[in-house]
Parts: C-alpha cells; sequence; structure tokens
C-alpha cells in the first residue's frame, strides 16, 4: 500500500455492542471486572448501566490495523481511554497517517487512531507505527 | 491518602499463559475478527504463519491470567471502584502464535497526581518474553485512581 501523510486509512464500523459480546469478551480476555456485565453493579457504581471493556474497543482498533497491514509490521500501538462505551454502542475506528520517516533502517508511518460512537463522542484516541 | 511512591520500582510476581488455539479463536470471536488466520489453523499456515498469530492486544490477557490481577493496586490503598483504565501502549519486537507460553512480568514504574491530588496515575511496564527468555513486547498500562472530594 502506498501511503502519504494526511491520508485517512478505511474506517472500521463496528455493530452496535450487545450485552453477550460483553461477557464472550470478558471470558476471552479475561478481564471478567463485573462493571461490565452486571448491571445491578454497575448502577451501584453510580453508572447508568453497563459499560463496554476499553481493551475491546482496543482491540476493534486492532482489528482496523491488521485489516490493513500484516501483523508483523507493526511496531508500536497505544491509545489513551477518553470515555466510556456504553452498552449498544456503535464504535467507528478510524486511522490517519501523520508522518513517513525513515526509522533503523525501515520505512514507516505513524498513525493517529480515533474511536467515536454514533453520537460523536470520542472514546478512544492513540497512534500506531507500521513499517511499510 | 495518597499513594506512596515508595512503590516505584516494584516488581509484580511473573505470571506466565499458554498461548491456546481456542483461547484465540474465542477471542476472534468476540472481537468480530472476520481474517480467518486469527481463527482457523489452516487459514493461519495458507497465509505463512507457523500457527495461529496472537493478535496485537491479546498479549494484554496474560496479566489478566493472575488470580488477581489488581493486587498490586489493593496493596497500593487504592479502591478499585474509583479506578479506570487511563491508558494502554505495546511495543512489539515480534509476533507470538499459538503454543507458545508466553510469560508477563511487570514493574510499577511511575506513580504521580493531577489536579491538587484529585487524580492520581500509576504506571506500570510489563515485559513479555518467550520460553527463552526473549523479548516479545513490553506494555505500558497507565491506570487512574479518581479521588473524590479531593484537590480541585
Amino acid at each position: 500500500m502506498t501511503l502519504t501523510v494526511g491520508a485517512e486509512l478505511p474506517a472500521l464500523s463496528i455493530p452496535p455492542i450487545s450485552r453477550s459480546t460483553l461477557a464472550l469478551f470478558a471470558g476471552a480476555s479475561g478481564d471478567v471486572n463485573p462493571i461490565h456485565l452486571d448491571h445491578e453493579l454497575a448502577q451501584a457504581a453510580g453508572m447508568p448501566d453497563v459499560f463496554a471493556q476499553g481493551m475491546l474497543s482496543m482491540a476493534y482498533l486492532a482489528r482496523l490495523l491488521t485489516d490493513l497491514f500484516p501483523q508483523d509490521r507493526l511496531r508500536s500501538y497505544g491509545v489513551r481511554f477518553a470515555a466510556i462505551t456504553p452498552v449498544k454502542g456503535e464504535p467507528t475506528c478510524t486511522a490517519t497517517v501523520t508522518s513517513i520517516d525513515e526509522v533503523d533502517g525501515e520505512k514507516r508511518a505513524t498513525l493517529a487512531l480515533v474511536v467515536t460512537l454514533a453520537d460523536g463522542t470520542t472514546t478512544l484516541t492513540g497512534d500506531a507505527v507500521v513499517a511499510l | 491518602m495518597p499513594i506512596s511512591p515508595d512503590a516505584v520500582g516494584t516488581v509484580l510476581p511473573s505470571i506466565s499463559m499458554d498461548m491456546e488455539r481456542g483461547r484465540l479463536a474465542q477471542f476472534a470471536r468476540a472481537t468480530g475478527q472476520r481474517d480467518p488466520i486469527y481463527s482457523d489453523l489452516d487459514a493461519a499456515k495458507n497465509a505463512g504463519h507457523p500457527d495461529i498469530p496472537v493478535p496485537p492486544t491479546f498479549l494484554f490477557a496474560i496479566e489478566m491470567e493472575s488470580p488477581n490481577p489488581f493486587a498490586f493496586a489493593t496493596e497500593l490503598g487504592i479502591d478499585l471502584k474509583y479506578v479506570l483504565h487511563g491508558e494502554q501502549r505495546f511495543d512489539y519486537h515480534r509476533m507470538a502464535y499459538a503454543g507458545e507460553r508466553l510469560t508477563a512480568t511487570s514493574t510499577i514504574t511511575d506513580i504521580y497526581s493531577k489536579r491538587g491530588g484529585a487524580l492520581e496515575f500509576v504506571v506500570k511496564t510489563t515485559a513479555v518474553t518467550d520460553e527463552a527468555g526473549k523479548p516479545v513486547a513490553d506494555l505500558t498500562g497507565v491506570i487512574v485512581v479518581r479521588n473524590p472530594g479531593v484537590g480541585s
């Protein structure tokens, strides 16, 4: 793939996150914090309902990366969790090329990553470096 | 009470975990993964992989294998009700595959506060290594502790 600085890569849209997805992800990821699974416990903690694991959104963003680049090209990947994703939230993952540099003898692109919900809330921001 | 910065430098007990095909397939299903290399051995091999790849964020699951993954936080006197996952980072050295046994060793590398102590941050770096002790990835996680009623 030929990349240029400023290029927006194809976005990945995720269907509404169901409660069963939260349960599946809890088992698969090992993050069994009940705040993501137990409605009553979430309410007792002052939340209106359960909400998605932050690492679930990070995994969706990783799918965007591995859809676009072979995984062995991925050098680094980091995110900041900005807002929670409520159950039934519909995340859209996007990536924009912010720089292309020569590092350690290989050409690398830095991508700015953002996950937003249908209402415009930004839930995650981050960056990834991929070898081209 | 503020978190004591004395804990910086503490090395937590190592956790080892077998990368199992079934578990990776379950992770693929939970994350809506459509690329078959992440769940199907034949698809992975046809794409040139020795086995099913461990996807980029699955390495985080190793720490979660601990009987109490947040023991380090409770030992610092942190009430888990007020804890949020603030940041997470992965620096990769090589890909890992099903069939490998990986080990995660975490160190508390920084503790700091903002807004007059209303928010406290604990930074943990985790070295993931293979059976030969060679690096696979380095993880950096930041947890945020909210202290309602403290600071501005």
